[in-house]
């Protein structure tokens, strides 16, 4: 049983007809080759998928395709793709190397980017609890904490 | 000179593309007419097969090709050994290596039996299901001891026991010096197993181009060339028409450098014989069975010492759970041989291991490759002695450093690379000295720690010692080349998996050329850019790649100073390269653009002299005689919470010594993912199995990965002290935060419950182990 559906994504509005069972994550990667949004667990618990769904963060590994129908949605590469003009945060991660792989980064990226909107001074603390449900191998994620308060400070223009 | 960029805290030419998504991934690869694979993989940890019936799977819609072991003809043949076992006299080793498929009986959960091959994963994955096995369960070898009874079931039934490998090493006797100690600490030590984790699984991609008769392959792999070279002969083609490119990938930490995966020779073969391109994509659940573990040792260990504190000598026998199958040799408990003797003088030293084939996923090096089981027997073993002699437990330590006159130092035994453990350089007072000093060991416990005793808190202070051989042969090279546009290409043949070689590499080339780093592209882990090398393992990739990078680089400069020199009219000691030119020392305006000598180096018309060899550009390899020894400390002061006994750390201080370092951001990042995969093995992560071999925790739900809230700031401090082996002096660093945790962590606990007689033998630790452990004291 296929559906047809709508999804704003990026700002772009895409028709497609799926099955219902395709997962927004599939969806997005596999579909619009969007492929800046990763997939490290499908069970959600990894947050490698995050991306903003009406603006609030989701899995979208646990969401279906057909969910989001009517619905906005942005990925990473909706932030910014110019290395020349990249999002605060995007720059901060940079100078504070806040990545090794980088495959969860867009996750990580994608959950923070509404927190800071939300709390735009966090604490230390308060970064750590926001990105508590993102997972990250490799950085033990000194560095991300790093950067978030380096983009906090940026945003906050001091 | 230029700024210099060799030891600056440069950000990373790769992380643009990377933040924006536009960083290509195995997964991210989509060709036209692309298949999915998904597998039927065993329920059992150890049956006989009896049948499998594939007839509904294939006729499933969209399913394209069903595969079983029958099906794959000569195909199916058990993958090679990657290493092979060392020159150790007397060394018994049992080659067991699995076919792609599995045929009569399956020895592990998880072992593939049944490739499907379909349109879509979703549909593949339906297909699956209707896959119909007959079993015929058989009793699983789970636990080491009992696999080497004679009682036991067998793993491989024509072995006639389940014993993979015996190998005694000896250095000076053992047994004499035990006869003369003052005291001898005897005990039986556990450490369990756990699984590398990587945020990206593992992949594969296979296209075959039928009309220009080459196949390329997408592989989440630390070896591409290996890889390369291996499929090029299975499947009887030259290595010329296979091209391997290890894309980004999303971590590795050493299972990746396992090879072959039965999945890296089906797909390409799938993809040739269909006609399109075939993916898969290891899912999470499958990366818990199907991807190589670690860590599974038993050690009943002991060292002898003079009252004074000086080892006299160490004894340790051990067991090592290989898994299934061997196929990586014996690395990682030869690993766990050498690394036990650290930074000590050990006169007399027996060592001796049997490795056990059991009904569980096959185990291979991963982030330490059987070093933290060396460090975690000395260390504790150091502590329960200095308990016993009533010393302190640094002051232990320090009576038994080599002294730094004394290397290179020959510590008489075979390492992984089958060379005589030797240590390149050390100095290991100062960092002892650095740690101690940054974490407040004295102050510490007489002010704050006091305090918080006094106030009824239970915390504690930990600090263990530790070396990692790194950079270890065979060799690795590159090719540096300056483009007539004036930008530099580097080319390796080593994966990279985010440590930064787009970015360390470039400064080893910048420095050398005078070229800025936005200039300068490194490519890793493409054949089609560079054809010969072995791979990203064993924190080898700064010092081997690095050092050939660096061979190369010096090769190009000196060349663009012959020909500046001859263009210039001045000598080529007198050129110098600064900001892509060569110019006069001295006469700055008297220069020529690196970019226009490469254009000179390959002209089109005219002559060039005979013996002159085009371009600007060099190729140099670089194979080191033996490793470098890296070494550090880690201090740690914990808190444990009296209701729940989860753990909060106050203090995490790192020094470590790796030599000169390329670049301080990258080296801390390195050091910092570490130890949080330290922390997350001392403390959260263990894979648990049932007596019949199921794994009980293959998810992320159940299977804990330490968090932003589990692991701490840590404070790093560095010492350098250099390896005489490269001319950079440069040793790996890759692994060393991950090596020393487990036992800092016992140290910390067992300070921290003073007074209860408690002692810690085993790791992972968990809230409830620590509990149980802390009741029954
Ligand atoms: S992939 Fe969605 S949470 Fe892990
Ligand atoms: S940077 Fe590799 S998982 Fe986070």
């Amino acid at each position: 049983m296929t559906h047809s559906i709508t999804i704003t994504v990026n700002g772009q509005a895409y028709t497609r007809q799926v099955d219902a069972r395709l997962l927004l994550s599939d969806f997005i990667r596999h579909e619009l080759l969007l492929t800046g949004t990763h997939v490290g667990c499908e069970h959600g618990v990894c947050g490698a998928c995050t991306v903003l769904f009406d603006g609030e963060p989701v899995r979208s590994c646990l969401m279906f395709a057909v969910q989001a129908d009517g619905h906005a949605i942005t990925t990473v590469e909706g932030l910014s793709s110019d290395p020349e003009r990249l999002h605060p945060l995007q720059q901060a991660f940079w100078e504070a190397h806040g990545l090794q792989c980088g495959f969860c980064t867009p996750g990580f990226l994608m959950t923070l980017v509404p927190f800071l909107e939300a709390n735009p001074t966090p604490s230390e603390a308060e970064v750590r609890e926001a990105i508590s449900g993102n997972l990250c191998r490799c950085t033990g994620y000194q560095h991300i904490v790093d950067a978030v308060l380096l983009a906090a400070t940026r945003l906050n223009g001091d | 000179m230029a700024t210099r960029l060799f030891g600056a805290r440069v950000k990373r030419n790769e992380d643009p593309v990377l933040l924006t998504g536009r960083a290509q991934f195995v997964d991210d690869v989509h060709l036209a007419g692309m298949l999915h694979v998904a597998f039927k993989r065993s329920d059992y940890a150890h049956a006989r097969l009896v049948s499998i019936d594939i007839s509904e799977a294939r006729a499933m819609p969209g399913v394209v090709a069903v595969y079983t072991a029958a099906d794959l003809g000569d195909y199916w043949q058990p993958s090679p050994l990657l290493v092979p076992p060392p020159p150790v006299e007397g060394a018994v080793f049992n080659q067991r290596t699995a076919g792609q498929l599995a045929r009569d009986k399956v020895r592990y959960v998880g072992e593939p039996m049944v490739m499907v091959v379909a349109e879509s994963r979703y549909l593949a994955e339906d297909a699956v299901e209707k896959v119909m096995v007959d079993y015929d369960p058989l009793p699983a070898v789970v636990d080491l001891e009992a696999g080497v009874a004679d009682t036991s079931s067998l793993v491989h039934d024509d072995l006639g026991h389940n014993i993979a490998a015996h190998v005694v090493q000896r250095k000076g006797d053992y047994e004499a010096a035990r006869a003369r100690a003052d005291v001898v600490i005897s005990r039986r030590m556990h450490y369990d197993r756990g699984t590398a984790a990587p945020m990206e699984t593992r992949g594969v991609v296979a296209q075959w181009d039928a009309l220009a008769r080459s196949l390329t392959v997408w592989d989440s792999t630390q070896a591409p060339i290996p890889i390369r070279n291996g499929l090029a002969a299975m499947l009887g083609l030259a290595e010329r028409q296979v091209r391997v490119i290890a894309p980004f990938i999303g971590g590795g930490f050493g299972p990746k450098i396992m090879m072959f995966y039965p999945e890296e020779t089906l797909i390409p073969w799938a993809a040739m014989r269909l006609g399109r391109p075939v993916k898969w994509i290891e899912d999470r659940q499958e990366n818990f069975v199907a991807m190589t573990h670690e860590r599974g040792q038993v050690h009943d260990c002991e060292m002898a010492l003079t009252r004074d504190g000086q080892i006299l000598g160490v004894r340790d026998i051990f067991f090592h759970d290989t898994g299934a199958y061997d196929p990586y040799g014996l690395t990682v408990p030869l690993n766990t041989q050498c690394t036990l003797l650290g930074p000590y003088v050990v006169p007399h030293y027996t060592t001796e291991f049997k490795a056990v084939f059991t009904n569980k996923t096959v185990v291979t090096p991963y982030r330490g490759a059987g070093r933290q089981h060396g460090v975690f027997v000395m260390e504790r073993l150091l502590d329960l002695a200095a308990r016993e002699l009533g010393l302190d437990p640094l002051e232990l330590r320090r009576r038994n450093f080599i002294p730094p006159d004394q290397f290179p130092y020959n510590n008489k035994i075979i390492f992984q690379d089958f060379t005589e453990l030797t240590y390149d350089s050390g100095d290991y007072e100062p960092v002892l000295d650095k740690a101690r000093a940054m974490i407040g060991w004295e102050a510490w416990q007489a002010g704050e720690g006091a305090r918080l005793r006094a106030e009824g808190k239970t915390v504690g202070i930990g600090l263990v010692m530790y070396v990692e051989g790194t950079g270890i042969g065979p060799y690795e090279g590159a090719r540096v080349q300056v483009e007539p546009t004036g930008k530099v290409n580097v080319a390796t043949g080593i994966g990279t998996q985010g440590q930064g070689h787009f970015t360390s590499f470039a400064q080893i080339v910048g420095e050398q050329l005078g070229v800025p780093m936005t200039n300068i592209y490194v490519s890793t882990g493409d054949t089609a850019q560079f054809s010969w090398g072995a791979g990203t393992f064993a924190s080898r990739g700064a010092v081997v790649a690095g050092t050939a990078i660096h061979h190369a680089a010096v090769k190009v400069r000196d060349k663009a100073r012959r020909l500046a020199g001859e263009a210039l009219e001045v000598a080529e000691e007198d050129v110098e390269l600064v900001d892509g030119f060569a110019q006069v020392r001295g006469a700055p305006t008297r220069r020529v653009a690196l970019a226009e000598l490469a254009r000179q180096a390959n002209p089109l018309r005219g002559a060039v002299r005979a013996d002159a060899e085009p371009g600007l550009e060099a190729t140099a390899y670089y194979g080191p005689e033996m490793g470098a020894t890296a070494f550090g400390a880690h201090a740690l002061i914990l808190e444990v919470d009296p209701e729940t006994f989860n753990l909060r750390v106050h203090k995490y201080v790192v020094v470590h010594d790796c030599g000169r370092v390329i670049n301080p951001l990258i080296l801390d990042g390195q050091v910092q993912g570490g130890v949080a995969q330290g922390i997350g093995n001392a403390f959260y992560e263990q894979l648990v199995y049932d007596e019949t071999g199921q794994l009980q925790n293959a998810s992320f739900m159940d299977y804990l990965l330490p968090t932003a809230l589990d692991v701490p700031r840590i404070d790093i401090g560095h010492e350098e002290t250099l390896s005489p082996l490269n001319p950079n002096g440069v040793k790996g660093a890759g692994e060393a935060g991950a090596i020393p945790v487990g036992p800092l962590f016992c140290q910390a606990l067992e300070d921290a419950f003073q007074g209860g007689g408690l002692e810690i033998l085993e790791i992972p630790l968990s809230p409830y182990r620590l509990w149980e452990l802390v009741t029954s004291a």
